[in-house]
């Protein structure tokens, strides 16, 4: 077999159709019978549907299968979904809870050893080899990005510079100084440090930097561009949740054409947020995950709140396994204003076509006099910075107008002072609804 | 004959005028002249100093948004009708004046007027066909 050099596993990542599902089928089994031996929150889920792993003929059949949701992993604080005796987990890590109390997850020796691989296998399809030095600018620590992506580098054999967040200033000197070719943050890290050399006059060009690898927050297209045009770099995406693995779910080829899903150790369905039915292929909807290999901690049906589609086409790069595309925000942070579906990602789009606008910016949802109201804070930058009155109230109208033709809701635009909007962890808070409040 | 002069967002809360004023004070930047244009939300700050680009290093380093502009000062007898002479010049020459402030000098004998042009060339030439004192640069950062 003829292995091209962009690809880690050929035999994994193209295999044909039909011997794929046999494999889902065969690890799903081997799944639930751990599960259901071992997880008390499935042997109570099982038995209140009245559905026996031995009833699982083929895998059409997972769609009778109960969910799995935040919450139950809430209920089952901090151990209680794991399938193995302690004594077997050798990593814990955890989600990193901005929304509540934040949930454990586990990993056997054999589990680390799978997410090295498919963490190798998105970095390589990003290409990435034993030639680059990677700097990971994710944090070290309970967030899953940083080990998930410094496992996959040593395997492929790449040089790893763990400088972990923060200290923008360090990190572009040792950027420079260590020729880091490989980055790895958040997207909106990544523009950070895209301000920053531009502040000291750092010429991205000068340095050795070819490939980013962006995740852990949703980005759109017209940010990829931006990185790529601003850092001189191919930026990629990669896709993953601390609850199913960590980063190396899903990520991309250099064909950009969606995030190749590990099919082999995943099963991808997708659903209605609002019903739970699966929808037919290429439907936009929620994705939902099943685990196939994990042994620490394995999920059945795992819902996780992400919005995308999956295409099941071959992808140039000879991969069979299906891609998803960027995920469009998450049905929890979808919000409905005056009755419309609102994600912040649509406001993102709208904002990077006002000319050289970076989206640095928030929702603020609020209730006046029983009527919904959304405020958007846009951070204000040189490039849509006016001398004239005339022209920076011309910026504001012109947002306000776009939004209001995207969205179908109307929108109040709010010039704010740079670095005014709050970040919690490197990422950007992107909404605040004051109506829960 | 054109005038450096520093514009700055600032967002309409209290304080953020006097923290202005502040980080130049600390770094003995004098201000000129001054104007703010402003709306609930936010307003523009312009200044004239007396070292511009100083100002701008430490006002970017403060994480402010920043920009230069290139306006001109122009001398007017401080008497009724020292003003609507020079409109009319410029209007004649159909120069259009974005914005424009004014001080009067130490001495106070002259009225300054700090004039932004859609067309700066074309006001400077207009203006010096018709014999009106514009002021150097070093006239108005250095009064």
């Amino acid at each position: 077999m003829d292995f091209p050099n962009n690809i880690w596993n050929c035999e994994a990542e193209c295999l044909p159709r039909e011997e794929l599902n046999k494999l889902q089928l065969n690890r799903l089994q081997q799944t639930l019978s751990l599960v259901a031996g071992h997880v008390p929150c499935y042997q109570a889920k099982f038995k209140e549907s009245g559905f026996q792993p031995s009833d699982l003929k083929s895998l059409d059949d997972l769609s009778q299968l109960p969910f799995t949701t935040k919450d139950d992993l809430r209920v089952n604080y901090p151990y209680g979904m794991f399938a193995v005796p302690m004594r077997d987990v050798v990593r814990i890590h955890s989600s990193s809870g901005t929304t509540g109390k934040p949930t454990v997850v586990g990993y056997t020796k054999q589990d680390i050893k799978t997410w090295t691989e498919l963490v190798a296998r998105f970095m390589t399809a990003a290409g990435v080899t034993d030639e680059d030095i990677v700097h990971i600018a994710f944090g070290y620590g309970l967030f899953t990005g940083a080990f998930g992506l410094h496992y996959g580098s040593e395997a492929i054999g790449a040089s790893v510079i763990p400088i972990s967040g923060g200290n923008t200033d360090k990190q572009l000197m040792i950027m420079e100084d260590y020729r880091s070719s490989a980055l790895v943050c958040t997207p909106s890290y990544g523009l950070t440090l895209a301000d920053r050399m531009e502040r000291q006059g750092m010429d991205p060009k000068s340095l050795a930097l070819r490939v980013g690898l962006f995740g852990a927050e949703p980005w759109s297209e017209q940010m990829r561009v931006e990185l790529e045009q601003r850092l001189g770099i191919i930026a990629t995406d990669n896709y993953g949740l601390s609850e199913i693995m960590g980063p190396g779910v899903a990520g991309e080829c250099c064909y950009k054409q969606g995030m190749h899903l590990a099919e082999d150790h995943f099963i991808a369905e997708i659903i209605d947020p609002d019903t739970g039915e699966v929808l037919p292929q290429g439907s936009v909807g929620e994705l939902v995950l099943t685990s196939l290999t994990k042994q620490a901690f394995p999920m059945i049906r795992y819902r996780t709140r992400d919005i995308t589609r999956i295409h099941y086409e071959t992808c140039e790069c000879g991969r069979t396994l299906a891609r998803m595309e960027k995920t469009r925000g998450r049905s929890d942070d979808m919000l409905i204003i005056k009755g419309v579906n609102v994600f912040p990602t649509q406001i993102e789009e709208v904002l990077f076509q006002i000319e050289g606008c970076e989206p640095h910016y928030q929702l603020i949802v609020d209730r006046e006099n029983n009527m919904d109201s959304l405020e958007v804070q846009v951070e204000v930058n040189e490039h849509i910075f006016f001398d004239e009155m005339k022209q920076q109230r011309q910026f504001v109208v012109q947002a306000e107008k776009q939004i209001a033709t995207v969205l179908g809701v109307s929108a109040k635009v709010k010039l704010v002072e740079p670095a005014s909007i709050q970040r919690h962890e490197g990422k950007a808070v992107r909404v605040i609804d004051r109506r829960k409040q | 004959m054109k005038v450096e002069q520093i514009s700055i967002f600032i967002e309409n809360k209290s304080g953020r005028l006097a923290e202005i004023t502040g980080i130049l004070g600390e770094n003995g930047i004098n201000i000129r002249a001054l104007s703010l244009a402003d709306t609930s939300d936010f307003g523009i700050l312009r200044l004239i100093v007396d070292d511009s680009d100083k100002a701008l290093k430490v006002l970017k380093e403060q994480r402010f948004t920043v920009s230069i502009t290139h306006v001109i000062g122009v001398a007017v007898s401080d008497s009724p009708g020292g003003l609507t002479t020079i409109l009319q010049i410029l209007d004649k020459h159909n120069v259009n004046v974005e914005y424009m402030y004014a001080f009067v000098e130490r001495s106070g004998d002259n009225a300054v007027i700090i004039f932004r042009f859609d067309n700066i060339d074309e006001a400077i030439s207009a203006l010096k066909e018709n014999n009106v004192t514009i002021l150097p640069s070093e006239r108005i950062t250095q009064i």
